[in-house]
């Protein structure tokens, strides 16, 4: 048997595809899995959908907003969504006990982060493709119809997902499975900062500076802007952009650092709490 | 790395975890090709040496060279000719045994993997339960997996942490003949961490006592028996253990 020897800097497409691999394999043993990234996404579009039908029914504003909530609860699940599905494929590794063998195999920390972007993207994709297509026979609410819009408004909440969920499996990772729960909860810290279903002017003053700081608020800005005025918004995309290169540079860093830092106190042989 | 050149060379390594000082100052050097067995009781640090082998876990000091590349800071260098198995960790369970396989032989580049894995498969008897989940296995046949999984990139440096650790004596019987067969057709350098004596006496060339962190004795098992004046190495091993080392080799004397 021969092995290929590789420059210590180079990134593998190879290895990447291995762990993709590992997830997909997972996924299609596993039919819980799937449907679960389906069902909330659809009981959550569907109890909102029909809130904006009631709402729209008695009041004007509403009846001309058509869609505002329901492109909300899609962009907000585009990246809620997106963080869970980079954690929680994260997590497997530390529910399964299998962090140690792919940290000792030549696997380079930056590749699994690629990995767990690819997995978030196709996760997101099997949850919200479907529930983008029951928007349309429900409520004639067409996702697609934003055009380019809806590409730059995704790649925005995505790189804002990826930055949380590397900070998050950074801290499970050195801090073990007591830091799980920060999965499900990290992203809901910010929530009401990023005016997900209202507009940044309802904030008290100061607690507008800190929404426009984090890229997310651009987004459902710029939605909001798209929806009721027709209007698309660049310079609040480019923003949102410019942020969240930072954001995701600094995120990147983090999780190095709390990966040296879990080498330094030997957390990456247990997954326990 | 010069053909004499220790395939594990530590020197003076030091790791404290918080006030615990788990390794305490030990140096060591492994000939290519030999098979050392790393003894000592719970707590020794045993684990915690090899994890700063496998470069899992930082030296507070001191240094772990492997083919000559320090750990971890050069591991990348090193890490696709090296494997690792523990009971201690685990393979996902969903998956079958032959995708576990088909993901760590890509992770490390393997040529030809469905012929490795075949041949794996083979040698270790792998093939009844190939396509079965690896979850579903009962102890022995995920050891058997584990062993598979630590041989799929036929790594130059193994490190076994109790590889036999909780089999029936049929079964670790079973992977110990494996483990002599691989190091004698690969040449392979294997540092074993055990608590099962007739194992280290069967296949260690050279046995490493730890305790507390510290290096009781290195010598080959033959030259411990005789220094110790015992007939096994659990004898010996218990003396150590017992604090009685000094007084058994005095009187061996």
């Amino acid at each position: 048997m021969s092995l290929s020897s590789q420059p210590a800097l180079m990134i593998s497409p190879h290895r990447v595809s291995a762990m993709v691999l590992r997830y997909l394999y997972l996924l299609r043993s596993s039919w819980s899995r799937v449907l679960e990234l389906i069902y909330w996404p659809a009981v959550q579009l569907l109890v909102w959908g029909f809130l904006q039908f009631y709402i729209a029914q008695n009041s004007g504003f509403f009846a001309r907003a058509g869609g505002v909530f329901i492109g909300a609860v899609m962009m907000w699940d585009i990246l809620f969504r997106g963080q869970l599905g980079f954690s929680i494929s994260f997590l497997e590794e530390m529910w399964s006990r299998n962090l140690a063998n792919l940290m000792i195999s030549p696997l380079r920390p930056i590749e699994f982060v690629m990995a767990l972007m690819v997995m978030s993207i196709v996760r997101l994709a099997i949850g919200m493709v479907p529930v983008s297509l029951i928007a349309i026979a429900f409520f004639g609410f067409n996702v697609y119809g934003l055009g380019l819009a809806l590409a730059a408004f995704f790649m925005n909440l995505m790189l804002t997902s990826w930055s949380v969920g590397l900070v998050v499996s950074g801290l499970v990772m050195r801090n073990g499975m007591g830091a799980e729960s920060l999965a499900w909860t990290m992203m809901f810290l910010i929530m009401p900062v990023i005016c997900v279903y209202y507009p940044v002017s309802v904030l008290p003053g100061w607690l507008q500076w800190l929404a426009w700081a984090l890229p997310p608020t651009y987004v459902f800005e710029g939605m909001r802007a798209l929806i009721l005025e027709q209007q698309f918004r660049a310079d609040l995309m480019i923003a949102a952009f410019a942020l969240n290169a930072a954001y995701f540079a600094v995120a990147v860093a983090v999780f190095l650092a709390l990966l040296r830092s879990a080498r330094r106190i030997g957390s990456l042989l247990q997954s326990g709490e | 790395m010069a053909a004499r050149d220790p395939a594990i060379a530590v020197q003076d390594l030091v790791k404290i975890y918080k006030t615990t000082r788990a390794v305490d100052g030990i140096s060591f050097a492994l000939e290519p090709g030999s098979v050392t067995g790393l003894l000592g009781g719970n707590g020794a640090g045993k684990t915690t040496t090899i994890a700063m082998i496998l470069g899992l876990v930082m030296p507070t000091s001191g240094s772990a060279r492997v083919l000559g590349a320090e750990m971890p800071r050069q591991r990348n260098r090193v890490l696709f000719r090296m494997n690792f198995e523990s009971p201690y960790v685990d393979m996902p369970h969903r998956l079958t045994v032959r995708q576990n396989l088909a993901v760590f032989g890509r992770l490390y580049a393997v040529a030809d993997l469905s012929a490795r894995i075949a041949q794996l498969a083979s040698e270790l008897d792998l093939g009844e339960f190939l396509d079965r989940p690896t979850g579903k296995l009962s102890a022995g046949q995920k050891t058997r997996v584990a062993l598979a999984k630590a041989l799929i990139n036929s790594p130059d440096v193994l490190l076994l942490d109790e590889p036999t650790a909780s089999l029936d004596p049929d079964t670790a019987d079973w992977v110990r003949t494996r483990l002599e067969r691989y190091r004698a057709e690969r040449g392979a350098t294997v540092l074993l961490a055990s608590h099962n004596m007739a194992e280290v006496e069967r296949l260690c060339d050279r046995v490493i006592i730890m305790k507390r962190g510290r290096i009781e004795d290195d010598d080959t098992p033959a030259h411990l028996l005789a220094r110790y004046g015992r007939e096994t190495l659990e004898e010996v091993f218990l003396d150590v253990a017992r604090g009685r080392g000094e007084a058994a080799r005095e009187a061996a004397q």
